[in-house]
């Protein structure tokens, strides 16, 4: 037996329709597990939808920080064994410049979300015991931080500390919660962003590994914290960062 | 585009620089203060002031206000 097989466990990944969360989805289904993933752009959650292996999967397109279609989302869902909160935003932006609604949307997108997903899938039994909740998180605001990043960083150890406490809150009943802490992965985000290919090369050879991440390893991480061989692993922060954090 | 205001949205990005020294001939570069933070906070201050968005690499070849304030006015029209 695969200690790191999901045959029989349904799993939720948000942010599915591009990036890391696709990654999460498509590895899940190779892995065995039934997905139900959810994504903002209805067009690129199909995409997604359609790289699954198996065929017992559901997407949902939904907006979550839109409360009626996270509630809807909620009433929608089956029984859950795992859920991956991997949706999240990032824009490089001094404080100076910072706007109350540049602070609300972060912190809504990647830290309000995956605490009011959390708190519901709890509140409608929707979770099986043994449950696994894994919290894409960031080194940028646990293990270091960049300029121009303080609500991003604000945003991701809100998260870790929320999980945390989650992790103690629910280890009677089995479940457990940890945060994956990833450097930079490379992914269409980072391509279309406001950062230069020249800044990016640069900022590559700053890892011991002189690269950023890849999508699938952190895909690979979930599937590991989300399987049966990290039963007694809760509260951790697995740091994939090539080493950068080293330094 | 008004040019006295893009001086004035710009003077406001520097602390230690008195915002009267600044004119469209000023090379920000050479400015004691001026390191990667003050790009960013220009390049944000570009976004939200005349909604263009400028990459880092695009503005490096800028040496002088008044470059920066035709790359920004090129992006306009």
């Amino acid at each position: 037996m695969n200690p790191f097989s999901l045959v029989g466990k349904t799993i939720l990944v948000t942010g599915a329709s591009s990036g890391i969360g696709r990654a999460i989805a498509i590895c899940c289904s190779q892995m065995g597990a039934n997905l139900v993933i959810t994504g903002r752009n209805e067009t690129r959650l199909l995409e997604t939808f359609l790289l699954l292996e198996g065929t017992e999967h559901q997407q949902i397109c939904a907006n979550l920080t839109n409360s009626s279609e996270l509630e809807k989302l909620i009433e929608c869902l089956p029984k859950l064994d795992g859920i991956v909160n991997n949706a999240g935003i990032a824009k490089p932006l001094v404080l100076q410049l910072t706007e109350q609604k540049d602070v609300d949307e972060i912190m809504q997108i990647n830290a309000l979300v995956p605490i009011n997903l959390t708190r519901l899938v709890l509140q409608n039994k929707k979770l099986n015991k043994g449950a696994s909740l894994v919290f894409i998180s960031s080194i940028n605001g646990n293990n270091c931080a960049y300029i121009g990043s303080s609500i991003y960083a604000a945003s991701k150890s809100a998260l870790t500390g929320f999980m945390k406490a989650v992790a103690l809150e629910l280890a009677p009943r089995g479940i457990r919660a940890n945060c994956i802490n990833p450097g930079m992965i490379e992914t269409n985000l980072l391509k279309s962003g406001s950062i230069g290919e020249d800044e990016l090369e640069k900022d590559r050879l700053k890892y011991p590994l002189k690269r950023y991440g890849k999508p699938v390893e952190v895909a690979n991480a979930a599937v590991y914290l989300l399987s049966d061989a990290t039963q007694w692993v809760t509260g951790s922060n697995l740091l994939i960062d090539g080493g950068y954090t080293l330094q | 585009m008004d040019a006295n205001e893009f001086i004035k949205n710009f003077a406001a990005q520097f602390d230690d620089t008195d915002a009267s020294e600044f004119t469209l001939e000023t090379r920000f570069r050479e400015l004691d203060e001026w390191s990667s933070l003050n790009a960013l906070a220009i390049l944000n201050m570009i976004s939200k002031k005349y909604s263009v968005v400028l990459k880092p690499e695009e503005m490096k070849p800028t040496n002088t206000v008044q470059e920066l304030f035709d790359l920004v006015q090129s992006k306009l029209n």
